[in-house]
């Protein structure tokens, strides 16, 4: 356990002295402002707008650093070849896998939070005052947090066997099918026959389904999120996440490096 | 690397259970989430000054956004069958707002903003307005001032007004002949199921967009139904009048010899004869539903 | 007794090669050697040979198609036993974004050392390679030599039983490359077991024990430097100076080239005095009489044309 945490330390480390996070997380500050200005106009919804604007612009953020960094996670250490020294240590590569996967959580953690914190001052600047219903805002924050925990997942299983473009088309590609996925099952098409109808419900099953994780209607508009919902979205992705990394550490326990 | 076979192997065995989990869980969420009311907010800037100011040189390009998640909005709330259709304007209004030349939208907007719920928006005001900014940036569409007719036609009943405008329209270059015909209609006859029926056919004829044509067609159909009640309810009539009573069936009056092979309806089902011994729609027809959701034609 | 620090058994690297991966190229052919404990063991070879290869399998950075391998007497495939053993990858590369000091504690932490422990063994080790100064910068502003001596640091400094270096002199100047140089010795003194890869075979004659060579995915040989040659006297040379003018005739004479201030003769070993005699007569004065033995330079020579000649020969016979 203490050799995944040390991976998972440097992991966080990387990133944190990567300059390029500073830049984007900047960039979702201001577009949490531009919220606040166009909430400003748009009569008597601005609140409205700013909460689903700023959390658009954390969600967006967060995905691209998931995405781009997730899969550089993998493909960076084998094609600069900093892996070899790394895995002269006594420490198995699944270890290896789950300390970057931690890393990368916690510093998507930390970026979310702080851009949260942004979105809250904003909120207090044009309210005045924050009423305990506000707290919604917060479960949309962490599920967007989930979200990125399994795209994170995802990045890392495509770079494990795949170039880096290709995982980052890949990644890309299964995010935006996930926000589909309910469309997919209820897919009311009356010229599919029974059959072809089953099969896309199993693909719909199959599918991590990322529209779970969109509540920014009842964050929107203040309106309460089931603590059963809660629960049932992280074990969604806490076992989604395991089954995904599962997969990529067999892959890359056989993976010939360079 | 046995070990490491071994935990592949075992892996491999655990994932339909994974996967089997994932279902399951999958279904719990979809639970929540329904019972959830999910409001999508389609619509987050209301004004159409400011996305105007916003789009700048793209705004014909922001229109045709809008424009298309209109119609997707649209057609989403009758899919799911949600009666909803609030923000309808807000969108129509933004799209003919950035590209006041955008005439699909107003003809779109002037079938569904005025026909009444479940169907349509039930605001023929806001129809009105869209249509009359419409004529104003598009003087030369006498096609709108078609689609405004009817609106003052079907849903406002003012014949004056739709035969007035029909009448302008007529007068634009390249107007179809009729409008003249109909403006005359309007205005001498008022309402009557051949106007409408014409009303109906040249829409239909005109119109491109699928929902429209749809929505065309059916009043058509409900019309033609209407026509043949009416002719059958003539023919139950000298049947009670010679045997002393109201059929109770069709078979009966066909076997009376009083009309020549079972009557079909315009989707091809066969009309029945109620208790009151009145003719009417089957309820095996699709048009059944249809009557009720769509206005009663007269 | 005690098993030998590295074996290997018919260990075989194959790759899919060419379009749609359909041919296999062999990159290592059935390699069964030994390294015994405590001594310093030479991977000869010209690039391309195998020498990574064979080092990669045992780091289990790339895995066998055919045979075994164990490390300390536990199977290749034991990462745990890492601990005991430490590597230098051939043109190594770290976290650019990382200090010398930070990437020495980084990988200090998986051995299990405390604290205050990784502190001090970092500082020594920093010393030892003699980038004491350079420990707080950056690596992305290190040079090569400076790379290769943060890797040496990093293979050494868990005080590892085995050290198998990956061509631990390249990318070093001459200065560098003495200092690894004893630091290998230094090493064998205390009693761990080196295995270094090579293709500068001077190195080799210096610190080895033993050699193994290899070229072509082969094992040619392998035993002390001087064994894996014939001890075969070729002849003698003979180093002589001529005053100016002086006519180049005569059976030897003739034969004799200039390569630089002086002349150089060589002739068989039956023919020495007779040569001798002649140059004599003329006037010359003798500064050298040597033995010309083979080098292990000339027995990897001839392996490695040999070698091509065969490659060549099967590419063109069409197997």
């Amino acid at each position: 356990m203490s050799r995944v945490l040390t991976v998972a330390r440097n992991a966080f480390r990387e990133a944190v002295r990567d300059r390029v996070l500073y830049n984007l997380v900047f960039f979702a500050l201001l577009m949490i402002v531009a919220a606040i200005v166009v909430g400003q106009i748009s009569m008597d919804i601005e609140t409205v707008v700013m909460i689903s604007l700023g959390l658009s612009a954390i969600s967006l953020i967060g995905l691209l650093i998931a995405v781009f960094t997730g899969v550089g996670l993998v493909s960076k250490e084998i094609d600069k070849r900093t892996l070899h020294a790394v895995l002269a240590r006594p420490l198995q590569r699944w270890e290896f896998l789950l300390g970057k996967f931690a890393g990368l959580v916690l510093t998507l953690a930390v970026n979310t939070a702080a851009m949260a914190a942004g979105l809250f001052l904003a909120l207090l600047v044009v309210k005045h005052s924050l009423v305990r219903s506000d707290s919604v805002v917060l479960v949309a924050i962490y599920f967007i947090l989930l979200k990125l925990m399994l795209v994170v997942a995802l990045a890392m299983l495509f770079s494990c066997f795949t170039s880096p473009l290709l995982a980052i088309l890949f990644t890309g590609g299964i995010y935006v099918a996930g926000l589909f996925v309910s469309e997919l099952r209820s897919l009311q098409l009356t010229n599919l026959t029974a059959q072809m109808q089953k099969f896309f419900a199993v693909i719909s099953y199959i599918l991590p389904n990322f529209g779970n994780y969109d509540v920014m209607g009842a964050a929107a508009h203040s309106r309460g999120i089931a603590g059963r919902l809660v629960l049932y979205n992280t074990l969604y992705t806490l076992l989604y996440c395991s089954i995904v990394l599962g997969a990529a550490s067999v892959i890359f326990s056989r993976k010939d490096l360079k | 690397m046995k070990k490491g076979k071994i935990a592949a192997w075992v892996l491999l065995l655990l994932l339909p259970a994974g996967f089997v989990g994932l279902w399951r869980l999958q279904r719990k969420i979809s639970v929540e989430r329904d019972a959830m009311h999910q409001e999508q907010d389609e619509v987050l800037v209301r004004s159409p000054k400011l996305m105007r100011l916003l789009t700048g040189e793209y705004s014909p390009l922001a229109a045709d956004i809008y424009w298309t998640r209109a119609v997707q909005y649209y057609g989403g709330k009758r899919l799911g069958q949600d009666t909803n259709l609030e923000s309808l304007w807000p969108l129509l209004d933004l799209a003919t707002t950035l590209d006041s030349h955008l005439i699909p939208a107003y003809r779109f907007g002037a079938t569904f903003l005025s026909e009444p719920e479940p169907r349509g928006a039930g605001r023929p005001d806001l129809a009105v307005k869209l249509l009359e900014r419409g004529l104003e940036t598009n003087p030369e569409a006498w096609r709108l001032n078609q689609d405004l007719g009817n609106v003052y036609y079907l849903e406002l009943k003012d014949y004056a007004k739709a035969g007035q405008t029909y009448l302008e329209g007529s007068k634009k270059a390249g107007a179809a002949p009729w409008m003249k015909v109909m403006a005359a209609r309007f205005l001498e006859k008022g309402e009557s199921r051949e106007t409408s029926a014409m009303l109906w056919s040249e829409v239909y004829e005109s119109s491109t967009d699928e929902s429209l044509k749809e929505n065309a067609r059916i009043n058509l159909q409900l019309l033609r139904a209407d026509e043949d009640i009416e002719h059958l309810n003539e023919i139950a009539g000298h049947f009670a009048t010679r045997f002393g009573r109201p059929p109770h069936s069709m078979r009966e009056v066909m076997q009376a010899g009083l009309i020549d092979g079972e009557p079909l309806d315009p989707a091809g089902y066969p009309y029945a004869i109620g208790t009151d011994g009145k003719a009417r729609i089957s309820q095996k027809s699709p048009l059944f539903k249809q009557q009720s959701t769509y206005r009663r034609p007269f | 007794m005690r098993s030998p620090a590295i074996e290997t058994e018919n260990l075989a690297k194959e790759y899919p090669h060419g379009f749609l991966h359909l041919k296999r190229k062999t990159s290592l052919e059935s390699l069964t050697m030994q390294v015994q404990n405590g001594e310093v063991f030479g991977l000869l070879g010209p690039n391309g040979a195998g020498k990574s290869t064979t080092i990669k399998l045992l780091m289990g950075i790339i895995f066998p198609t055919a045979g075994s391998a164990r490390m300390l007497g536990k199977p290749a495939s034991d990462v745990s036993m890492h601990g005991d053993i430490g590597y230098l990858p051939e043109q190594p590369y770290f976290y650019d974004y990382l200090t010398a000091a930070e990437v020495l504690d980084y990988f200090a932490r998986f051995h299990g050392l405390s604290a205050a422990e990784r502190g001090e063994r970092v500082q020594k080790m920093l010393k030892k390679v003699g980038l004491e100064t350079a420990g707080r910068i950056q690596l992305r502003k290190y040079s090569k030599g400076m790379l290769q001596r943060v890797g040496l640091a990093q293979a050494i400094l868990h005080d590892p039983k085995l050290v198998i270096l990956d061509e631990p002199m390249s990318g070093l100047d001459p200065v560098g490359r003495r200092e690894v140089r004893d630091i290998i010795l230094e090493l064998k003194k205390a009693g761990r077991t080196i295995l270094f890869s090579t293709h500068i075979l001077s190195d080799a004659e210096v610190l080895c024990d033993r050699v193994g060579v290899i070229a072509g995915g082969k094992l040619r040989g392998v035993g002390s430097p001087s064994s894996i040659v014939d001890v075969k006297t070729l002849g003698m040379e003979i180093l002589f100076e001529l005053a100016e003018g002086k006519r180049m005739a005569g059976r030897f004479l003739g034969n004799a080239t200039k390569p630089g201030a002086g002349f150089r003769l060589s002739v068989a070993e039956n023919e020495l005095y007779a040569a001798l005699a002649e140059l004599d007569a003329a006037g010359a004065k003798i500064t050298a009489v040597t033995q010309i033995k083979p080098t292990l330079e000339d027995f990897f020579m001839e392996l490695v044309s040999k070698d091509r000649a065969q490659a060549t020969a099967v590419e063109v016979s069409g197997k």
